[in-house]
């Protein structure tokens, strides 16, 4: 299981938090473009900018993933 | 160093004593105030929400102050960031940094400012007189954290 987080516009976009994925998924990536192919709104998360975390890490789209792994999709950040 | 996120609003001035006043070894100390603008991409902003990923924002922005902390000689560093609603002219984001000469509380403030804005997990959303608006990122944002 993987718990997914969506935050800022993407989190609008998709009227959703987050959600618990069942199966395996090799990196970040692979479970980012399952997310996309539901089609849709989301597509926002084919954005060229898009950020992501791995277990509350700023991670690289191709970092691996493991059971238990929390990940979250966002737009660029605009603090400070 | 001290990390912090919050709603509530803060005095710079006295954020700025308090740092002073922790170590008679600090020789210089170098900070940056954010503020809110009341206007922005061509449209007046009346206030703005900031959403953060609590638990996320914290620890990147304390890996930022380590790794500032690691590359220069620091004796006190101080991130504090409001979240939720701020109107125009509230202090947004407070950096201060302390050290025993000037050059490193110049850089690592800078840097600390340069990597917050585009690795410290916050979204600001504007008010204006058509709604509401996520702001873009810049990609001036991502050349100035570049140059570290």
């Amino acid at each position: 299981m993987i718990q997914v987080q969506y935050f800022a516009r993407y989190r609008e976009a998709l009227g959703c938090e987050g959600e618990q994925l069942e199966g395996a998924y090799a990196s970040v990536d692979q479970l980012r473009r399952q997310l996309v192919a539901r089609g849709g709104a989301w597509q926002v998360l084919d954005e060229t900018r898009l950020m992501c975390a791995r277990n509350q890490e700023l991670c690289r789209l191709d970092e691996p993933l493991a059971e238990g792994d929390e990940v979250a999709f966002f737009p660029p950040v605009t603090g400070g | 160093m001290a990390i912090r996120v919050q709603q509530q609003g803060f005095d710079p001035g006295r954020e700025l004593n308090a740092l002073h006043a922790a170590n008679l070894g600090i020789g210089a100390v170098a900070s940056f105030v954010g503020y809110v603008r009341d206007f922005n991409e061509g449209q007046t902003v009346s206030g703005m929400y900031l959403e953060h990923a609590p638990g996320m924002t914290e620890k990147a922005l304390e890996k930022i102050a380590v790794e500032a902390a690691a590359r220069w000689s620091l004796l006190q560093v101080e991130v504090l960031h409001r979240v939720g609603r701020l109107e125009p002219g509230e202090p947004i984001v407070f950096v201060g940094v302390a050290s025993a000469h000037r050059a490193a509380a110049f850089e690592a403030c800078e840097f600390i400012m340069d990597y917050l804005k585009t690795r410290a997990p916050f979204w600001k959303k504007e008010d204006t007189a058509e709604g509401s608006r996520w702001v873009e990122g810049r990609d001036s944002d991502l050349a100035a954290a570049e140059r570290w």
